[in-house]
């Protein structure tokens, strides 16, 4: 096992490497001069533009940039952005704001996707089953952006029930834009635990719980749920990742001062060294939760083994 | 559809055997499916004693392992639906019962132990949690000592190494093994009766004949009931005492197993017989029972088996009332302690 995770977490240097090549090449394929854009509507002097041009090397060529970069990296230093304002600050600022929407995402998941998907699946093609099949259906169907400013105009202004933006009154805040966040990913955890306990359900071992005369709850919580919940557990590790970078449309939404708002100003502002940064630190949160993700995999299942 | 329920629902005496701790009565399972209505059990009716073995004999789809749900109580319902019938374990009848008093037979009563036993245990829980789970449902018993106990039977079953395995997953064990924990898990609130539907179907042959010698030797120190479900011919002649042979949710022929295998009063019973390899006629062609098993969608009006029937008598032929096409014939004392459902089983239990 430690031989495994000491090779996962080596494979993961190239991984991070191509993929921050990747955004960086990208950010540099932008059109458009960011350093003439940092002065607006008023040009700057043009030795201002050259020397700012020289301190971010952006006359070199991009694989030097890049090699710069990650040697600049490799120091810890993230860079700064034009303003002068180091990335590392943005980044540990920005942190705590998109992990707190995360978890109330995830949260949600777990509650509502798992609960929902348990009662459908126990009772296959019953009432409860159809309603959540259509109302996961629906969920899916709706892109996130339209989902945001729905439950925004809905439940934060006609309805009053929520604050339609901003941070200013902790957790209750994140709730809303936490479940528009989640939506998606919910609806897609109620449906495979209901599919997985629906198959579960005809299992031999299923039906062996039964003649040991184990009570019902038992039967289904022990014998049906567990089993049921080791594909469910590894899709919402995996989607730790996800939320977390699929946070961007929610946080511009709802105006949450995250990982994902930064991000987005980045880009439009075209500062490679935000965008990088940050995105490279998303890949990695990614494959670190996947590399969780599979040793999970194994303590739930003794079947599997990693030499 | 018609019925033929039996005129002696109590069956034949069983042989070496103390007094009758499970007693079925005209038991009929039906299916709702969307290809119609499957009639599975068909006014099965049978009891098992102490100390007895049963076995149910047929071929896959007779509703042999049906019936044997149904006892348990475990069928999936719906499709499943159980139309009629008495299932009477120890005075009290199962089917009237509220679901957890059922539930309480289930394990210390009644006991079940399955085909395959790889997809019958649990594979995320180690096998002593597993044969545990019995002490601590049923008598409350603690986890460290329920441990204890799954150790004991893990012996009793002779499992090597008990101590050591009892924390192994079943994935780790062998096939032969899989069945022994199963076969603890089974025995360990001391049942009255254990069904073992094809116990040993999944093994191969030295390890079914250990598994066997175990059972065998289980029931002789508990002295419980044991309905044998098989379609293996050796198997049966080995270890039961009486034998049911079961064809299209009905028994058409039961007795001692020496008498039936002996000499069979049902032209089924003798197509099985028939269809096993000989030594004497070494070389020679087997005989198998022609034609196709019955659709239990829709059985044969009249004898179930009379589309493969070599003695079907029909029209002109038959006889008044045992037409084979159109009579469903009941199952009926042949000689003492033989019944066959046939029109004409005294024509083939002397031939």
């Amino acid at each position: 096992m430690g031989r495994y995770i000491a090779r996962r977490l080596l494979l993961t240097i190239p991984v991070m490497l191509g993929a921050s090549f990747l955004i960086f090449a990208l950010v540099y394929a932008l059109p458009g001069d960011p350093i003439r854009a940092l002065g607006g509507d008023r040009p700057l002097a043009p030795a201002v533009v050259a020397q700012l041009t020289e301190e971010f090397n952006l006359n070199d060529p991009l694989w030097l940039q890049y090699v710069k970069y990650v040697g600049d990296l490799l120091q810890g230093d993230f860079g700064t952005d034009f303003r002068g304002r180091e990335v590392l600050d943005t980044i540990t600022q920005r942190m705590p704001v998109t992990v707190r929407l995360a978890l109330v995402a995830i949260a949600f998941e777990i509650v509502i996707g798992i609960v929902a998907g348990v009662m459908a699946g126990i009772r296959k093609n019953g009432f409860f089953d159809n309603v959540v099949l259509v109302s996961t259906t629906l969920i899916v169907s709706i892109p996130i952006l339209v989902l945001a400013f729905i439950a925004q105009f809905t439940f934060g202004l006609q309805l009053g029930l929520f604050p339609i933006a901003g941070v200013n009154d902790g957790w209750y805040s994140f709730l809303l834009p936490g479940l528009v966040l989640a939506a998606g990913s919910l609806a897609y955890v109620a449906r495979l635990t209901r599919t997985s306990i629906a198959e579960n359900m005809r299992a031999d071992y299923v039906r062996t719980a039964r003649a040991k005369g184990l009570p019902r709850r038992d039967v289904i919580v022990r014998h049906t749920l567990r089993n049921s919940l080791i594909p469910v557990v590894t899709f919402i590790g995996a989607d730790i990742g996800t939320l977390m970078g699929g946070a961007i449309v929610t946080e511009t939404v709802f105006n949450l001062p995250g990982i994902g708002r930064a991000v987005f100003d980045a880009v439009r502002a075209q500062e490679g060294a935000v965008v990088v940064g940050i995105v490279t630190l998303l890949v990695f949160v990614f494959i670190f939760f996947n590399l969780v993700v599979d040793v999970l995999y194994a303590v739930l299942d003794p079947r599997i083994r990693y030499e | 559809m018609s019925t033929a329920s039996t005129s002696l629902p109590s069956g034949p005496a069983p042989r070496g055997a103390g007094a009758p701790v499970l007693e079925v009565d005209d038991l009929r399972v039906q299916f709702r499916t969307d290809s119609g209505l499957v009639n599975a059990v068909n006014g099965v009716s049978y009891t098992v004693s102490e100390r007895e073995t049963l076995a149910i004999l047929g071929e896959s789809g007779s509703g042999k392992s049906v019936s044997a749900q149904a006892i348990m109580g475990i069928l999936d319902s719906p499709p499943a639906e159980i139309t009629s019938g008495r299932i009477v374990f120890e005075g009290r009848d199962l089917l009237t019962l509220p679901e957890e008093e059922q539930r309480k037979v289930r394990g210390p009563g009644i006991s079940m132990i399955f085909q395959d036993a790889l997809s019958s245990l649990n594979p995320v829980y180690s096998v002593g949690f597993q044969i545990g789970e019995m002490f601590r449902a049923h008598r409350g018993t603690s986890r460290k000592e329920a441990k204890q106990k799954a150790v004991e039977l893990m012996d009793r079953v002779r499992i090597p190494a008990a101590k050591q395995r009892v924390d192994d997953y079943p994935h780790q064990f062998s096939g032969g093994m899989r069945q022994r924990v199963m076969i603890a898990m089974a025995l360990a609130l001391d049942p009255r009766i254990l069904i073992a539907d094809e116990p040993t179907t999944a093994l191969d042959v030295t390890v079914q004949a250990q598994v066997m010698d175990l059972l065998k030797d289980l029931q002789r120190d508990t002295g419980m009931g044991l309905i044998l479900i098989t379609h293996d011919l050796g198997v049966v002649n080995e270890v039961a005492d009486n034998v049911a042979v079961m064809y299209a949710g009905r028994i058409v022929e039961r007795g001692t197993v020496d008498e039936v295998f002996g000499n069979p009063a049902h032209p089924y019973t003798d197509g099985l017989m028939r269809s096993i390899p000989q030594v004497e006629v070494k070389g020679g062609r087997l005989q198998p029972i022609g034609g196709q098993p019955p659709n239990l969608a829709a059985i044969p009006s009249g004898c179930p088996f009379n589309p493969r029937c070599p003695r079907r008598r029909t029209g002109a032929e038959a006889a008044t009332g045992r037409d084979c096409v159109t009579d469903v014939p009941p199952l009926r004392l042949v000689v003492p302690g033989r019944e066959a459902a046939c029109h004409y089983s005294e024509e083939v239990f002397g031939a």
